[in-house]
């Protein structure tokens, strides 16, 4: 590579890096003041995109070439706007809910806002119009460069700048600065806090707005953008160090220049073999976040988080199963066991039901490490993915009998989950979330581009339970595992292993003092969660005859949290109803409607704002309603001596 | 109250749970999976394509006496739900015929759950190369064309060219490397001194194009093969006709860009010099064509037609003719026996069902780019009949597992 | 020879000395107190011999061995228990459950994964519970309990090891002047019957010079006197601290409570 082509392709970086700064700022501003894990933020994005084209289109006819500049303000306004009355109407009643639950909410609105663009712009994408006087190129270093990178270079520099000087030099920015730092000096303040976080959150989507926008010349509207901004817009937060601009527009700044450079590279040479760095592009910016993760556990220019914010009231002791409960449970097994019986007259149901308990044994894995545990993970569907890529590469590559391949399977998940834990239970918060989503990236995209063996991005197929385990055969294999599984971890949620799990999660600090090893224990829970999320998976990938890498995506780990939350993350049978109930529904409502996107983000966010903290918080506290109400009663007699 | 609330409930929860659809004894329902949420340009048009086949085809007496149906499910783009969709279309639809898919992993999956579980089923999109060979099984049929015809519907232009330097661009996933994998191979047979000097494939849909058009337009290549599509593309086009990388000394050949579901999004904005496969509608003279497309605008408006919507209608077709063809008969082994050289005649010609890797032999228009009324079209086309696209029979025996 | 061994202890943070080369001995069997004005280093202090800071220099052994370098749960398990001046239980569990997990650490079976903590060592936790007074509390959540009773859960658990040096940061802070003198008393008593020593902080003098054996003074990182209750009443350097600091011994200051 000639020197001016690198320093050509740095350029490149420095272009891309404003644009990675502009989605990530808002993201950033967002979680350092409110602690929201907004999901939403790339909606914010690609309404931006959506709106300035429509605006740009409107206003030129009107204005001429200026009108494309006025509609590149008008646009990001218009978002954060948006993301105010967001943050009014749904954000604000969902504070108090269990860490993470505000996740929920944006996880719904990102579906609703998907739906809602395809209604308002149609499906088609929409290219806009290049900016007026900023059309063409100039020759520079010997090739020719867009102005309108020029503009971008400068853009990403001059919203850092103004942003940071609204934090400093303005007293709103004081208040926003000790919001990021201290939430209770804040109330000690008299700050109304509740406008504070609208402001905060208006501004955040106003900077994700702006960043859809500038980039009406260089791509076309389309509704993909969300998710595919909201990834880029995570790492580079992450890296940076959450709240840290400075750090995120480093962190934009690092990776835009890796992956210039990776293109601009090409293929390599290295000990014989050909190696392709523009494939690697695919995965690059996880692999950067690691890397930085792992060198720097609080991102490069972040600072060690402060405790949790969680304003819910702590976690109820556990209580062993009461008679109700146990009942339900029989019941509905039976219930599950009677399905394949009743295949005349509902020929479907076990269909479903199949997918449903697969579904479920995922989310008790993951409740387990996110509930008790304490670890929020963001990539659990490497686990899942491995224990079905597992079962499929011991049987078709490796040729072993399927019920060995299936025995193996979890193992294969476990493996995984002891190698990666090892680096992630030493983090926390939010940074270990990054670092599961980093590390279960990273395997998907060996999976998908290591085609002999995993089958690349088509996956495997031809993966079958053996003869004897025919359909109704597999299904119960299925429940039995599932409830088998649902019960053990259950039991070792009781066991001390569970409480130390618990206890760790409660109080590091204590359980140090008391000779627990943090570190072991939830490395440990990690690798048993990864055990489940495996045989979850094995079952998966028998009952569909094959898998993909799809199964690993980021978007079946976010499922895999939308279950637990949507369930109540305090309760144990949280997984079993959050799973139960999201697959059901997506699955019914998909059916029902060609909007199944709106409607199912709807009813999410029905349920989000009913139940606060989840379906079975919900009943938990109507039980604990209904023992106080029915512990009234006494208190009528003759009043005893209370101590 | 509460006694007719629960009439009111119970249907809802047996719905829910799956309570079977009637058997209904004359009428052949058609089974569809696609990823009509994830793909809305395509599947918009598919569908549309869909049943305006099913309506002439009902209007005229449907087939074998009975009336064509059409369920459609989403597959919330990946196998596994898509698996779960076919299960209910067969156990609680009751379905005659299963057809369906247009990613390569969810038609992979349909064709394996069609061996495994000896179910015909009629792939209509998706286009990897695998569903008829490595994956191929006596099941599974495709409709549309797959990457290697769309590769080598290229080649004769390739080779006609002379280029010595080729860059190749194409998306990280299966349809991208089998393209340039193909196109390299059949290529480099047919002009030995061949050079690749460069190949970039970025992740699909996450194109950085800037740092791209400089690592091609730094490589100095004569010509260009592409294989990006959708926003991809759009972004590649615009920062490549910026950075002056596209012009009458690049020539460029470039698959699929020429389905008016991604040329439209470019508007004027076409490069010249560019040829590509595609289905250039407003074009197309003959009068089987014509009569389709006036009868499709007919039915919904003066819209624009999608390759999907071709693809739909041919779908139905293919089907109907099928099940003519067993006599009236849809079960599996009927269908799968019928298929095999299956003939049948389409708006774009006449088409069949190859009985050797049960490819359709579906031909292919290919063009110039230009700009004719502010929009991107296809000139100078030439249609490519399936057939010489493909290997021979002898070839793909081998490509196939011994069944 | 003293069971707790302190030689030139030192911690520096950045430039900062939080502690400038300590020595003390405490001895079994022995009840003492550090003292000290806001910033002295006491809290430092403690964090280095329970393990949760790495002392820059310097040299703290328990029985001979070498704490410095060692992590807080290995330090427990060499028998040193410790309370938190924001007190630190486990809020999702009961208060038998607190105790019980203490226990069930100090008897090395965390990984048992089958049997119920339930019924596991909770004769033992009750009867630590009862000695703490609390036992009539057992079953409810530590979450719901008065800041007092949290303390005495704490000091359940850092005695569940049998430890031979308790380590008491502010043992009282947030307790009536009633209640004090009660865990005072009872600490006293507990030293005695298990043989072990207590290391304590205290802002209350009332509390140090009524129960305390000895006491060491700290001011700026250093040790400045070290004595019985008399000794340091009367000595200049630890009067000038005092009264500098606008504290008094004759009216004991109230301590902003957490």
């Amino acid at each position: 590579m000639e020197f001016s082509a690198l320093l050509a392709q740095l350029l490149n970086g420095l272009a891309e890096a404003s644009s990675l700064f502009l989605v990530a700022a808002g993201l950033s501003l967002i979680f350092g003041v409110t602690r929201i894990v907004n999901f939403a933020h790339g909606s914010f994005y690609m309404l931006g995109l959506y709106v300035a084209y429509s605006t740009v289109e409107y206003l030129v006819g009107r204005l001429g070439p200026a009108g494309f500049w006025v509609g590149l303000v008008v646009a990001p306004v218009a978002v954060g706007a948006f993301g105010a009355l967001v943050e009014i109407v749904l954000l604000r009643r969902i504070y108090k809910a269990p860490e993470l639950f505000q996740l929920l909410g944006t996880f719904a609105l990102v579906l609703v806002i998907n739906d809602a663009t395809l209604y308002l712009w149609g499906p088609e994408e929409l290219l806009g119009r290049r900016a007026p006087g900023l059309a063409g190129s100039i020759s520079l270093l010997g090739r020719q460069f867009p102005t309108y990178n020029l503009f971008l270079m400068v853009i990403g520099p001059l919203v850092l700048g103004l942003v940071w000087l609204l934090l400093a030099r303005t007293r709103w920015g004081v208040l926003v600065r000790a919001a990021t730092e201290d939430r209770q000096m804040l109330g000690a303040l008299g700050v109304n806090q509740a406008w504070l976080f609208t402001a905060v959150f208006a501004l955040g989507a106003l900077l994700a707005g702006l960043g859809g926008a500038v980039q009406l010349p260089r791509e076309p509207a389309n509704l993909a953008l969300d998710l595919r901004s909201i990834g880029d817009a995570f790492v580079v937060v992450v890296v940076g160090g959450m709240g840290s601009l400075p750090g995120a527009y480093l962190a934009a700044l690092l990776i835009a220049e890796i992956k210039a450079l990776c293109v601009g590279i090409g293929s390599v040479h290295v000990l014989g073999l050909d190696f392709s760095l523009s494939k690697l592009t695919l995965v690059v910016e996880f692999l950067v976040m690691a890397v930085v993760l792992v060198v720097r556990p609080w991102g490069l220019l972040g600072k060690p988080q402060a405790g949790s914010r969680n304003s819910a009231p702590a976690e109820a002791p556990l209580r062993p199963a009461g008679n109700g409960l146990r009942w339900v449970a029989l019941v509905v097994f039976v219930a599950l066991a009677a399905l394949p019986l009743l295949q005349t007259w509902l020929p479907y149901a076990s269909v479903l039901a199949q997918d449903v308990l697969v579904s479920v044994l995922f989310a008790v894995s993951l409740h387990f490490i996110m509930g008790p545990g304490g670890l929020h993970s963001f990539g659990h569907a490497a686990y899942f993915g491995l224990g079905a890529y597992g079962a499929g590469i011991l049987l078709k590559v490796l040729t072993l009998p399927m019920p060995l391949a299936f025995t193996f399977a979890p193992l294969v998940a476990g493996l995984g989950a002891l190698l990666f834990g090892w680096f992630c239970v030493r983090l926390s918060g939010v940074y270990l979330a990054m670092l599961t989503l980093a590390f279960s990236q990273i395997v998907w995209s060996v999976v998908f581009q290591w085609e002999a063996v995993t089958g690349g991005s088509n996956g495997l197929t031809g993966v079958w339970p053996a003869a004897w385990l025919g359909d109704t055969a597999y299904y119960y294999l299925t429940l039995v595992l599932v409830a088998a599984s649902v019960l053990l971890v259950r039991r070792i949620v009781f066991s001390p292993f569970g409480y130390a799990l618990r206890a760790a999660r409660d109080s590091a600090l204590r359980a140090d003092a008391i000779g627990i090893d943090v570190m072991r224990v939830r490395w440990a829970a990690f690798v048993v969660a990864g055990l489940f999320a495996g045989l979850a998976g094995a079952l998966f990938v028998f009952s569909k005859g094959g898998v993909s890498p799809d199964v690993m995506a980021v978007g079946k780990s976010v499922d895999g949290l939308v279950m637990v939350l949507l369930g109540g993350i305090q309760q144990l049978v949280g997984p079993l109803l959050g799973a139960s109930v999201f697959s059901v529904l997506q699955d019914s409502i998909m059916r029902a409607t060609d909007y199944w996107r709106a409607v199912f983000g709807g009813v999410i966010l029905l349920l989000v704002l009913v139940f606060p903290h989840g379906i079975a918080g919900f009943f938990q506290g109507l039980g604990n309603a209904w023992a106080r109400l029915a512990a009234r009663k006494p208190a009528l007699l003759p009043r005893e001596k209370r101590a | 109250m509460a006694f007719r609330a629960c009439f009111k409930v119970a249907p809802l929860l047996l719905a829910l749970l799956g309570a079977p659809s009637a058997w209904a004894e004359d009428v052949i329902k058609i089974g569809e999976v696609n990823s009509y949420k994830s793909q809305p340009v395509f599947t918009d048009g598919y569908k549309k394509g869909m049943q305006l086949a099913i309506d002439q085809i009902n209007a005229q007496g449907g087939v074998a006496g009975k009336k064509l149906e059409l369920l459609t499910r989403d597959d919330n783009a990946n196998p596994g739900d898509a698996i779960r969709q076919v299960e209910d279309l067969i156990n609680r639809e009751h379905v005659d015929v299963l057809a369906g898919a247009f990613y390569a992993n969810i038609g992979t999956a349909l064709a394996d759950y069609a061996k495994q579980k000896k179910r015909f089923v009629l792939v209509t999109e998706a286009l990897s190369d695998n569903i008829v060979w490595s994956a191929g099984n006596r099941y599974t049929y495709r409709l549309d064309a797959s990457t290697y015809m769309l590769t080598a519907a290229l080649v004769d232009e390739a080779v006609r060219l002379h280029k010595k330097r080729w860059a190749l661009v194409y998306p990280n996933y299966e349809f991208g490397t089998a393209a340039a994998s193909a196109f390299k191979t059949l290529l480099k047979a047919r002009q030995p001194d061949v050079e690749f000097v460069t190949e970039q494939a970025p992740p699909f849909g996450k194109v950085d194009a800037g740092s791209l058009v400089q690592a091609l337009v730094d490589a100095k290549p004569d010509a260009l093969f592409n294989a990006l599509f959708g926003a991809d593309l759009a972004k590649f086009v615009r920062e490549g006709t910026t950075r002056e990388l596209f012009g009458e000394q690049l020539p460029v050949l470039s698959i699929i860009t020429g389905q008016p579901e991604y040329l439209e999004p470019l508007k004027d904005e076409i490069p010249p010099n560019w040829t590509v496969t595609g289905y250039p509608w407003y074009s197309i003279d003959t009068p089987a064509h014509k009569a389709f497309v006036a009868a499709y605008q007919a039915k919904y408006g003066k819209e624009n037609l999608r390759f999907g919507s071709i693809i739909g209608y041919a779908a139905v077709q293919s089907i109907a003719a099928g099940i003519e063809a067993a006599g009236g008969k849809t079960d599996s082994e009927s269908l799968a026996n019928a298929f095999a050289g299956l003939n049948l005649t389409t708006p774009d010609g006449p088409l069949q069902f190859r009985a050797s890797d049960h490819q359709a032999t579906w031909g292919l228009y290919v063009g110039k780019l230009a700009v004719q009324d502010g929009a991107g079209v296809m000139v100078d086309t030439q249609y490519k009949p399936g057939l010489g696209l493909l290997p021979s029979d002898d070839e793909v025996r081998k490509l196939r597992p011994a069944e | 020879m003293s069971l707790l061994q302190v030689r030139d202890l030192s911690k520096a943070f950045g430039g900062v000395r939080a502690v400038d080369g300590i020595h003390f001995d405490l001895h079994e069997g022995e009840l003492l107190a550090m003292i000290g004005p806001n910033g002295a280093g006491k809290s430092t202090t403690f964090n280095m011999v329970g393990g949760q800071l790495r002392a820059s220099g310097g040299s703290i052994q328990l029985q001979g061995r070498e704490l410095v370098g060692a992590k807080p749960r290995q330090i427990c398990h060499l028998g040193v228990g410790r309370t938190f001046q924001i007190a630190a239980t486990f809020a999702s569990l009961t208060v038998l459950e607190n105790t019980q997990m203490a226990l069930l650490s100090h008897h090395k079976r965390l990984y048992h994964w089958w049997r119920p903590v339930r019924d596991q060592y909770r004769e033992q936790a009750l009867a630590l519970l009862e000695q703490v007074g609390m036992a009539a509390h057992a079953e409810r959540p530590c979450s719901e309990l008065a800041y007092g009773d949290v303390k005495r859960v704490e000091l359940a658990m850092a005695l569940a090891n049998d430890p031979r040096l308790l380590l008491m940061d502010e043992p009282t802070a947030g307790m009536g002047p009633q209640e004090r003198n009660e865990l005072m008393a009872l600490t006293k008593r507990l030293v005695v019957e298990r043989r072990m020593a207590v290391l304590f902080t205290e802002h209350s003098m009332d509390v140090v010079f009524a129960h305390a054996d000895r006491m060491l003074v700290l001011a700026r990182g250093r040790l400045i006197a070290e004595g019985d209750a008399h000794s340091i009443r009367n000595h200049p350097q630890v009067q000038q601290v005092y009264f500098g600091s606008g504290k008094t011994f004759e009216r004991p200051p109230q301590e902003p409570q957490p």
